[in-house]
């Protein structure tokens, strides 16, 4: 019944790793000198205050944003001195993401917003949208394939952007406040699925959550304060 | 947790031995801390001396287990009465936690230290109960829940501390 204690990986152990990023928006300094590792297979929570560069940290990893200085690595290889282009085809074929917010494309049905990434990929449009409708059943949508995003609850939504984050079976998926516009109850169901299909698939997962409860789902947790990281695995108490 | 109404709880239940009573208390609230055998039957004497419950008749066979208790009306009364109460809605704020938050600042040691320390070891803890919940059964969770929400609820109190220690640290240095 215990949760292990957790470990902070290794450098040759992990998947992902900043080190020493530095990034500012204009002049305010939103990461100054953030260093984390994130195992292969870990989920992580990234946690602490608002405006404390949890997300863009997040965005660092992903390769979304680029560091001023300092470095990005994921699998052995240098993310932040890539190409827009190559940054791009690495999120695409490596990544996955779900957002708190407005991020299904409002045009588009359930199952293609889900078989978006599968798509993107280059697969054929049949096939991407039988392994779309595959998520619904065990995510509790069945039924909803053809609705549009104006037309389902924001759990509901939620669980399809975590079904399209995960669709393509990403190496890693990088989550924003997954459970940010939810209660309780349906916070809970996301994240059990989260895990449960991150645990299946072998899925690392970066999770950014200022909820402890949410946190709780991952192996160790992170805190993101005035742009550094600060790992509290390293002393503990009790034990 | 009070031994003696939860017991009580169980006997309106149905009439039970003390082995059934010790069983029964282990599986929904003991939470591996068993009860010993010797508080059980010390709870049914008192229950029974008060009026609480009565002992039937004794059964055949050796050992002090050869009676079922059975509830009396004014063991049920105690019941609805202690259902009826709430418990009292108290803020924890004199705890350790707030002791030793106080006595940093004050000897002018890290408070935020302390604080990263307990923030890991509350999450630790939740890290353990959200465990308990995805693996145990429903009444597993309702408690593990219970527990979640509370540490919760001393983690933001923990953040906004954090966030307030400049402040606090001038105030008690004062
Ligand atoms: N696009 C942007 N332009 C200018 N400033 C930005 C931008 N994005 C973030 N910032 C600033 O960078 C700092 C870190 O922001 P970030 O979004 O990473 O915080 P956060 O920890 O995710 O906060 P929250 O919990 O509120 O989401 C903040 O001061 C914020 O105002
Ligand atoms: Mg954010």
């Amino acid at each position: 019944m215990t949760a292990p204690h957790p470990v902070v990986p290794d450098s040759e152990d992990c998947l992902i790793e900043a080190r020493h990023a530095l990034l500012s928006f204009g002049a305010t300094p939103a990461l100054q000198g953030a260093s984390v590792r994130v195992g292969a297979g870990e989920i992580l929570a990234v946690m602490g205050p608002s405006g404390s560069g949890k997300s863009t940290l997040l965005h660092c990893l992903a390769g979304i944003l680029t560091p001023d200085s300092g470095e990005i690595h994921y699998s052995g290889r240098r993310v932040d001195t890539l190409r827009e282009q190559e940054r791009s085809a690495l999120r695409r074929d490596h990544f996955g993401f779900v957002f708190q917010f407005g991020q299904l494309v409002p045009e588009l049905t359930a199952e293609e917003n889900v078989a978006l990434p599968l798509l993107l990929g280059g697969a054929r449009r049949g096939d991407a949208l039988r392994e779309a409708r595959g998520w619904f059943g065990q995510l509790g949508l069945g039924g909803l394939e053809q609705r549009r995003s104006g037309e389902l609850s924001g759990g509901q939504a939620q669980r399809v952007a975590l079904a399209r984050g995960l669709v393509a079976r990403p190496q890693v998926l990088f989550a924003d406040e997954p459970t940010g516009s939810l209660d309780s109850l349906t916070g809970e169901q996301v994240m059990e699925l989260l895990v449960a299909a991150a645990r299946q698939q072998g899925t690392t997962v970066v999770l950014v959550t200022h909820e402890a409860r949410v946190a709780a789902y991952a192996d160790r947790e992170v805190i993101v304060r005035d742009g550094t990281v600060r790992s509290m695995s390293t002393h503990r108490v009790g034990s | 947790m009070s031994v003696p109404i939860a017991l009580l709880g169980l006997i309106e239940r149905e009439p039970s031995h003390g082995y059934d009573l010790k069983r029964d208390y282990d599986a929904y609230f003991g939470r591996g801390k068993p009860l010993p055998f010797g508080q059980v039957y010390a709870t049914l004497a008192r229950l029974a001396r008060d009026g609480k419950v009565v002992p039937g008749d004794a059964e055949p066979g050796a050992g002090p287990d050869r009676k079922r208790y059975a509830i009396t009306e004014s063991g049920r009364l105690e019941i609805a009465d202690w259902l009826a109460e709430p418990v009292e809605p108290e803020p924890h704020l004199q705890t350790v936690l707030f002791v030793k938050v106080v006595l940093a600042l004050m000897l002018g040691r890290s408070a935020e230290r302390y604080l990263d320390t307990q923030r890991a070891a509350h999450l630790q803890r939740m890290r353990e109960l959200t465990e308990l919940k995805r693996s145990g059964g429903a009444v597993d969770a309702l408690l593990a829940d219970h527990g979640l929400f509370h540490l919760e609820a001393d983690l933001r109190w923990i953040d906004l501390t954090c966030a307030r220690l400049d402040a606090l640290s001038e105030m008690v240095r004062a």
